[in-house]
């Protein structure tokens, strides 16, 4: 990806040519990779190893996926999974800086909150479903609610130790500047806390697309994780194997938003040299 | 936080009174401070020298209103500190610049807190930046400068808050001995213009001479004041005067008797 800056500084050549030599790396190694599998379930074909059916070839899985998207279907599963994921994993990341945020800063209210947290997160967030069903409910708002649940605590620990570990001496250098309380607070401590809150950003999106799969095996109507279900209960594997290629792809999808975000707001850690 | 304005030029009077200053390591107590007196006049220069741990960041830190002392209090133009303050700008040993800040923007960062108008604020970045020679790099961040760069964008990020007080440690132990001149060369210009109080650290006898208007010598750890010697030199110095030279190794001589005890 080149930005505007790199483009003024060298052109649609230069500093752009290693990365044009990653990128073909990357798509000759999907190729290749797709090479492999047609040859495999080629194979078993060929040689009737097993029934074909289990092994669908990659053709086979494009060609349910497309068909998928063309009659509609495919655009309401990924519409459902990525609402859920969007709603769950915002009201984590919110709640995960809401109560880090001034964790990291108050001894009093780590204290406070730490025996808390330190008691749920052992528990695995899916021994906690069927509880937040039985709550809740087996519609929308479990999904949802387990989404943030098991996405809350990753965020939350890397936020409280990202504000934990602002050096000191900034906060000196600042308040002999002039900053008080509420400026030492916006304007040195989040900065400095802003990389490894988005480290923390970064594995509660990948933790999202992870554990909305499993709340959509029980109970869904929709979403991808139920056409993998729905899949498996009629051995429809191209649908399976399609539905979890979109998946892989929506969380790559995800991460790449964090990076963008990184790579905007962090320049100052990798500046572009000049 | 202290209510003490802050001062365009011109600087204030800084008091230390009977400051002891003890730290706690392994719950047993160890004087790093003993019985510290000094009256810093307005707009005088004064050099802090000692070996290698007797405490002159410590003493600056308390100064700055960082750390509480143990005994005895600081006062600023009469009234006690109670914490930092911009009146009394830290240039500091480890230089601390906001990494996420480019280079000028470091430096606008108390002028902006004091809500000065962003016209005015690029008057003054513009002013430190060429002061300490970097108008080329002000688009950079920390990353990207060399130590006796980030060292120079310290200390015009502290000017450019025009504190009345700057606390300096060792802030040209980063340079190379050409920079060092010129930059002492040019704080000696500042302080004619300027007349700030300025407490300034450094190991370098020949730095103090050159820039003091006294030179406080402190004893090896724990430190208190050994000898202080006033500097009766012209307002520009030469550094290869005979009463320079003198002053030089009259000092050396004292520094030398401390430095040997921290090796004994
Ligand atoms: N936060 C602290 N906790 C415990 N001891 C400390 C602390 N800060 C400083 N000391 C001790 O106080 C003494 C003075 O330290 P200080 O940093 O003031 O020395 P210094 O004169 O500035 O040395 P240098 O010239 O090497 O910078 C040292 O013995 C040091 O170990
Ligand atoms: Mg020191």
């Amino acid at each position: 990806m080149s930005t505007v800056t790199d483009l003024v500084q060298w052109g649609l050549r230069g500093a752009s040519q290693p990365r044009r030599r990653a990128l073909a790396l990357r798509v000759g190694a999907v190729l290749a990779f797709l090479g492999l599998w047609s040859l495999a379930s080629g194979l078993v074909v060929l040689l009737d190893l097993f029934n074909p059916i289990f092994l669908a070839g990659p053709w086979l899985v494009l060609g349910k996926v497309v068909q998928l998207a063309a009659n509609g279907q495919l655009w309401e599963h990924v519409g459902a999974t990525l609402l859920r994921v969007l709603v769950g994993f915002t009201s984590g990341a919110v709640l995960a800086l809401a109560l880090g945020l001034p964790a990291g800063h108050f001894r009093a209210v780590r204290n406070a909150l730490e025996p808390i947290v330190e008691l749920f997160r052992p528990i695995p967030p899916l021994a906690m479903l069927p509880l937040f069903i039985v709550w809740v409910g087996i519609g929308e708002t479990s999904k949802i609610t387990f989404i943030t649940y098991a996405t809350f605590f990753p965020m939350f620990l890397t936020t409280v130790h990202a504000v934990q570990q602002v050096d000191p001496l900034l906060l000196r250098a600042a308040s002999s500047l002039g900053a008080r309380r509420t400026q030492l607070f916006f304007r040195v401590v989040l900065p400095a806390a802003l990389p490894e809150i988005l480290t923390g950003i970064r594995l509660g999106v990948a933790l999202s697309f992870f554990v909305i799969v499993i709340s959509e095996f029980i109970g869904a109507e929709q979403g991808l994780g139920y056409l993998i279900n729905d899949g498996r209960n009629f051995f429809l594997v191209p649908q399976m194997l399609g539905a979890a290629i979109v998946l892989g792809l929506l969380g790559y999808g995800g991460n790449a938003l964090v990076v963008l975000l990184e790579r905007r707001w962090l320049r100052w850690e990798h500046p572009p040299s000049a | 936080m202290s209510t003490v304005g802050v001062g365009g030029a011109g600087g204030a009077r800084v008091q230390i009174e009977g400051v002891h200053k003890s730290f706690t390591l392994d719950g047993r107590s160890a004087p790093a401070l003993i019985d510290i007196s000094l009256e810093v006049q307005t707009g005088e220069l004064l050099c802090l020298l000692g070996p290698s741990g007797c405490g002159k960041s410590t003493l600056l830190n308390i100064v700055a209103g960082f750390l509480p002392p143990t005994g005895g209090r600081v006062l600023v133009d009469g009234s006690p500190i109670t914490g930092p303050g911009p009146e009394r700008g830290v240039v500091f040993q480890e230089y601390v610049l906001f990494p996420w800040l480019t280079v000028a923007q470091n430096i606008e960062f108390g002028p902006r807190l004091m809500g000065v108008p962003a016209a005015r604020c690029r008057e003054i970045t513009a002013r430190y930046l060429e002061m300490v020679g970097l108008s080329e790099h002000a688009t950079k961040f920390p990353v990207q400068l060399s130590g006796g760069m980030k060292q120079r964008v310290a200390i015009a990020r502290a000017l450019a808050n025009s504190p009345s007080i700057v606390l300096m440690d060792e802030p040209f132990g980063a340079l190379d001995a050409q920079t060092r001149e010129v930059m002492q060369e040019e704080l000696s210009r500042i302080q004619r213009v300027e007349h700030k109080t300025i407490v300034f650290v450094t190991h370098s006898i020949r730095e103090a001479v050159y820039l003091a208007d006294r030179v406080v010598v402190m004893t090896s750890s724990p430190g208190r004041i050994k000898e202080v010697f006033p500097i009766k030199l012209p307002e520009t110095r030469n550094r290869f005067a005979p009463e320079f030279t003198h002053y030089e190794s009259e000092i050396t001589r004292v520094v030398k008797e401390e430095v040997a005890k921290v090796h004994e």
